[in-house]
């Protein structure tokens, strides 16, 4: 019915929306960390995809933002803080996870209703993802809203600053699109990194490393 | 036509004084139980005959009220209901031919049975709002009466208070929604509100009230506290008729206020109706799952059967607001083959249950078990009615459960939103709940016909009366034909769509091999006929094949029980084990259901102790607290029952001078 | 005469079902096995297992019933009828009308039926263990293959599987969200039905966590025989299945020729090895869950089916 473009493009699309219920599921730090990973490379190539099908090279920047901060960077360094914090690696849930995902599959069910309605007049292709991209945004936002792990509320948080970015290369000619996303990227970096750093203030009363190696224990 | 079925209820109401009179004697059962069984024949032929000869009949009787007069009528929908009231009634009356010589106080029961048959049956000829609702209150007096026939129980006490109480408030409920069809002018006959269709608003109201007057008798949630109390109460016979043919009565009276006299539906209409219809399948499954009692488990299997008949009533209402009048047909065929579907299996089932409770005087799953050994004949019956009742192709539950699914299917054409998303959800619960009375069959017939018996009466049980498994077998067979030859029953079915769907399906008799193509061969058709020849050829050729080329013998010998020595039968799975992890996975979130085990100190000679608690959350959260706020408006009124003579007086005054007030003020 | 050949291609696909079955299932273990670095047992050792048992008396025990004796066939028979309907190597099959994919379902769902009843029918705590799982197990399956079963519906058109097959084949069909979310809750419910790991262990037979041998615990000789020629038939039914939903290149169209028909018997041969090489290697990577941890793993392939369905409610082109 649709051509080749339409189909990749929603494909990749529903692929974030998957991932993101995939994030809901999981009851383990380290292995939400990973999803969170496959959620920015879907990301990543559903940007690239845009970039090829819109015939707009800046896309291509912001792909490769995305491949290099939040797939990689983003994620080791979390892993490495959360070992080394030692931070607790089960997931506290406020529901069930059987409730999440329901409550998961309204709001997808909701931002279809809604985008599809407001936008009447547009271009299908630029509709649907646009209904896809304000699902990721609301799934991100139930991630916060359901979760009692700090590092569980800054994956959601990145995962509906994702949407935002899909949502963004979805609607064609937008223009300052590589330099917000390098703006959030910084600005996501510096919240985990303010995050952790404050957890670890409340933890041990300080932030002085040479204090921190006293109580590792190695030292007498 | 309807003069002659008005001759044969007339007849039954005639066997109520008869029925007091010959209680004692020997003859009392064969004659009143036989003569219901003729009545409730020749009703179900009168019922066939106008089906299918699809013409209508009326009269009009000097009773009631002096301006209206009783109006009665046959049209396609009654007819068709007449002949599921009737067949269920006739299989009961022989059933409790066999059944009724273990009743031990006939006095309460012989005289009320064929009042409520001719009960049921006025309400099906009714043509106008005033015998309508007269002939339903006659209709649950006379099963509160057979409810607490055995008075000395305690819990049948509270079982008739609590469907007295409910009765009344869906009457109510009816009351108010005929007073708002008939208008300020009073036109209680059923022609005059057809002619005269109500405006929108009023309209929704009369659908809300419709589900919730009907809907309460039916045993739709939040409104079905009752069924599961009154239903086995009453003696097995009469439950089999409260569930399998009362409930359908409530449903006629749904169709006949929606769907005939309401006029044309709002599109909107079908969202309450199969919100209502999908969550009370789901939880009258769940609910039946929890049970231990057997005539509880079937009452609840009830409630879940009549979710599924609202869903697809609604949906054919959708269709119909939609102006798509083959796909309400569908949908219509779907309901109306599954209200004669379960009418089918669930009085052989309670017939079951009854058979059960005489042989070995248990209701409780706990207490039976190795059955299939003892009674032969009923759990080869029994087992049909699981079958059914399951969904299992080539049985009739699966045409009607298949047939709702094609209408599900139809149904992304319906323009509206809402619909297209609560539509799915119906679907996920409908297939949920068809899932979930599978399981609940299993632990049924698992824990009651097979496996060890797990008490003395289950040890030393009887097969029940030769009549009784007879007329359990005729049900049986019912069901088989049903399932294998549905498409005569879907093109008996055309009068009555054509009448309140205003559509019909396609010609089944004409199909090949006498399969059901509900609206294109190349996109749906299912072959009972051929399913069922196929499996047991496959059987047979398998059985033929092995035990010729290869082995046949068998020998006996101790269960092998991976090696443990010969178990106590209480070592086999309970009841409640067996729901054990559904109630973890659903109990938890819909009950709120908690096990807890207390161990003793170690040292201690006292037995672990383990319990599982369940909490209703409908009565918790709905009847609770208006039982609450009742009594306490009762307990603050009751004030008035000790004033003084003066302060009676000035009450009256007060009363008088706010009248005179109105009526100055009146413009 | 067409009818005379679609009567002989119904009986070939009948016979060839029965034949492939045991050898899908030695395929699976062998895998399995060199992936462990062991040699495994030769492919064909089912069909030497089927034929031992059948050889073999039949014990049963004193309490019994005829029920017990009759489900071995009843199941065989169920699943054998599911399996000849599922299109392998062409589609138009002379009865596909007969059943389409709900009664398909409905077909295995009886199967599983009788195989719970008559694990009751022991009146050992094992045959109970074995029947309340599988029924749980099964009251989320089921509906999350029903709902697999109304997304693509929607999106063929039909629920027949001939035609969903046809259409699947067909350019038609593009790249959709929702078959990919049902593709993968099909692969979570093909799983849990066929009792491999993550859900069951088919390779134990005395584990308090096993559901499937628990309930045919105390089956012997060629009941046995009967039981696991229709387990087999079920994993080739669910491979089938998959691959032609999913994978249909290859399916000869109703009218094809010889060379149509030899194309599609080699796609799906390669087809049916594909699949096992997969299906071993995810069991071998995966370890086998908490038995109250599958609710949540078949919940959630319930849920992806209730959102491809809804998806397809909601617009045309999802």
């Amino acid at each position: 019915m649709h051509g080749l473009a339409f189909d990749m493009a929603h494909m990749l699309a529903g692929s974030l929306v998957v991932v993101s219920f995939l994030e809901l599921y999981q009851d383990r730090l380290l292995a939400l960390i990973n999803v969170y990973a496959v959620h920015a490379l879907v990301l990543t190539l559903s940007v690239a995809w845009q970039a090829f099908v819109q015939d707009a090279p800046h896309l291509y920047v912001t792909a490769l933002i995305a491949l290099a901060f939040k797939a990689v960077a983003i994620p080791i360094g979390l892993r490495r803080i959360v070992v080394r914090l030692g931070i607790h690696r089960e997931i506290d849930n406020v529901v069930g996870v059987g409730l999440a995902i329901l409550a998961g599959i309204g709001l997808v069910a909701l931002s279809m209703v809604v985008m599809l309605r407001v936008t009447a007049e547009a271009d299908p292709l630029a509709r649907e993802d646009l209904a896809f991209a304000l699902s990721v945004v609301l799934l991100g936002l139930l991630m916060m809203v359901t979760r009692r792990n700090a590092v569980s509320q800054v994956i959601g948080f990145m995962s509906l600053e994702n949407g935002l970015v899909l949502a963004a290369t979805g609607a064609k000619g937008m223009p300052l699109v590589v330099e917000i996303s390098v703006a959030f990227s910084v600005l996501i970096a510096f919240i985990v990194i303010g995050i952790f750093l404050f957890r670890i203030r409340e933890r041990f009363d300080t932030v002085d490393v040479q204090a921190l190696d006293r109580f590792r224990g190695e030292r007498q | 036509m309807v003069i002659d079925s008005l001759i044969a209820v007339a007849a039954l109401l005639l066997l109520a004084p008869a029925g007091i009179a010959l209680a004692r004697s020997p003859l009392g059962r064969p004659a009143i139980y036989g003569a219901s069984l003729a009545l409730s024949l020749g009703l179900t032929a009168i019922g066939i005959v106008s089906l299918l000869g699809t013409h209508d009949s009326a009269a009009t009787l000097p009773l009631g009220l002096p301006w209206l007069g009783a109006r009665v009528r046959i049209d396609a929908l009654s007819a068709f209901f007449l002949i599921v009231v009737n067949a269920g009634a006739a299989a009961t009356s022989l059933f409790a031919f066999g059944y009724g010589r273990h009743e031990e106080a006939p006095a309460r029961v012989l005289p009320f049975y064929p009042a409520y048959l001719a009960g049921m049956n006025l309400v099906l000829l009714s043509a106008d709002a005033f015998s309508f609702l007269v002939s339903w209150e006659f209709m649950s007096l006379a099963s509160w009466a057979l409810v607490i026939a055995h008075h000395h129980v305690r819990e049948n006490l509270r079982a008739g208070y609590v469907y007295l109480l409910m009765a009344a408030f869906g009457t109510l409920a009816l009351m108010f929604a005929f007073g708002l069809l008939a208008g300020t002018d009073g036109h209680y006959a059923f022609a005059d509100m057809r002619a005269a269709p109500p405006s929108a608003a009023f309209a929704a109201v009369v659908l809300v009230l419709a589900l919730i007057g009907a809907g309460s008798k039916a045993g739709l949630v939040p409104l079905h506290a009752w069924l599961p109390l009154a239903h086995p109460a009453a003696p097995s016979h009469v439950s089999a008729l409260m569930s399998g043919v009362m409930t359908k009565v409530a449903i006629y009276g749904f169709i006949r206020i929606v769907f005939d006299l309401a006029g044309p539906p709002a599109w909107w209409w079908s969202m309450p109706v199969i919100t209502a219809g999908a969550v009370t399948a789901a939880m009258g499954v769940l609910y039946a799952l929890m049970q231990r009692d057997l005539k509880r488990v079937l009452a609840y299997s009830t409630i879940e059967n009549i979710g599924i008949v609202f869903v697809a009533l609604g949906l054919a209402l959708a269709f119909k607001a939609n102006a798509m009048p083959f796909a309400a047909a569908l949908a219509m065929t779907a309901a109306l083959l599954h209200v004669l579907n379960h009418s089918l299996f669930k009085s052989l089932l309670f017939c079951g249950a009854g058979a059960v409770l005489s042989a070995t005087g248990e209701r409780d799953l706990e207490k039976l078990g190795g059955l299939i050994h003892r009674m032969p004949q009923t759990a080869f019956v029994f087992l049909v009615g699981c079958v059914a009742i399951s969904a299992l192709p080539p049985l009739n539950g699966f045409v009607s459960e298949w047939l709702t699914f094609q209408a599900i299917l139809v149904s992304p054409q319906l323009a509206s939103w809402g619909l297209n998303l609560m539509i799915p959800a119906a679907g996920a619960l409908l297939a949920l709940s068809a899932a979930l009375a599978a399981a609940c069959f299993v632990r049924v017939y698992g824990t009651v016909f097979l496996g060890r018996p797990r008490s003395e009466a289950a040890r030393h049980a009887h097969e029940v009366e030769r009549v009784s498994v007879v007329a359990m077998g005729l049900l049986a067979a019912a069901c088989l034909l049903l399932g294998i030859l549905p498409g005569f029953a879907i093109d008996a079915l055309t009068p009555v769509t054509q009448l309140v769907a205003g559509g019909r399906m396609p010609v089944q008799a004409a199909e090949a091999w006498l399969s059901i193509v509900p609206i294109a061969e190349s996109r749906s058709s299912y072959n009972g006929l051929l399913v069922f020849v196929f499996m047991a050829a496959s059987g047979m050729i398998a059985a033929f094949t092995i035990h010729r080329l290869a082995s046949n013998r068998i020998r006996r010998s101790a269960i092998w029980d991976c090696g443990f020595p010969d178990a106590s039968p209480l070592t086999q799975y309970s009841a409640d084990g067996f729901a054990q992890p559904i109630r973890r996975v659903f109990g938890t979130v819909v009950f709120g259901a908690r096990e807890r085990g207390e161990m003793p100190p170690p040292g201690s000679t006292e037995p672990a102790r383990f319990s599982a608690t369940v909490r209703d959350p409908i009565w918790d959260a709905l009847y609770a607290p208006l039982a609450g706020l009742v009594a306490a408006t009762t307990q603050t009124l009751n004030i008035l029952q000790f004033l003084t003579i003066r302060r009676y007086l000035s009450l009256v005054f007060a009363a008088l001078v706010l009248l005179l007030l109105v009526l100055a003020a009146w413009p | 005469m067409a009818l005379i050949h679609d009567l002989v291609f119904q009986g070939a696909q009948m016979l060839l079902v029965l034949a492939l079955a045991p050898l899908l299932t030695g395929f699976v273990r062998k895998v399995k096995a060199r992936l462990l670095r062991r040699r495994g047992p030769p492919l064909i050792q089912p069909y030497r297992d089927l034929a031992r048992l059948l050889r073999k008396d039949v014990v049963l025990a004193d309490n019994a019933s005829w029920l017990f004796r009759v489900v071995p066939y009843l199941v065989f028979a169920a699943v054998w009828v599911a399996a000849s309907l599922v299109p392998t190597f062409r589609t138009g099959l002379l009865f596909s009308w007969t059943a389409d994919l709900i009664a398909l379902i409905a077909l295995l769902g009886s199967a599983r039926f009788f195989l719970a009843l008559a694990g009751m029918d022991a009146g050992t705590g094992f045959g109970g263990i074995g029947a309340s799982r599988e029924v749980m197990i099964a009251s989320l399956a089921e509906p999350a293959m029903m709902m697999i079963v109304f997304a693509i519906a929607l999106i063929a058109g039909s629920t027949q599987l001939s035609t969903m097959a046809a259409f699947m084949n067909s350019p038609e069909v593009g790249l959709r969200v929702s078959l990919g979310l049902g593709l993968i809750a099909l692969v979570i419910v093909a799983i849990a039905e066929n009792a491999r790991i993550p859900v069951d262990n088919p390779a134990t037979h005395l584990e308090l966590t096993m559901v499937h041998e628990a309930m045919v615990l105390e089956y012997s000789g060629r009941h046995l025989a009967l039981i696991e020629l229709g387990a087999f038939l079920k994993l080739l039914l669910y491979v089938s299945l998959i691959a032609c939903l999913f994978a249909p290149w290859g399916l000869a169209p109703a009218t094809g020729g010889a060379e149509h028909i030899a194309i599609g018997v080699v796609a799906y041969a390669a087809k049916l090895a594909a699949c096992g090489f997969l299906l071993a290697l995810f069991e071998t990577a995966i370890a086998k869950m908490r038995v109250f941890r599958v609710p949540q793993f078949l919940g959630a392939a319930l849920m992806l089916a209730l959102l491809a369905t809804l998806l397809r409610f909601v617009s045309r082109s999802f």
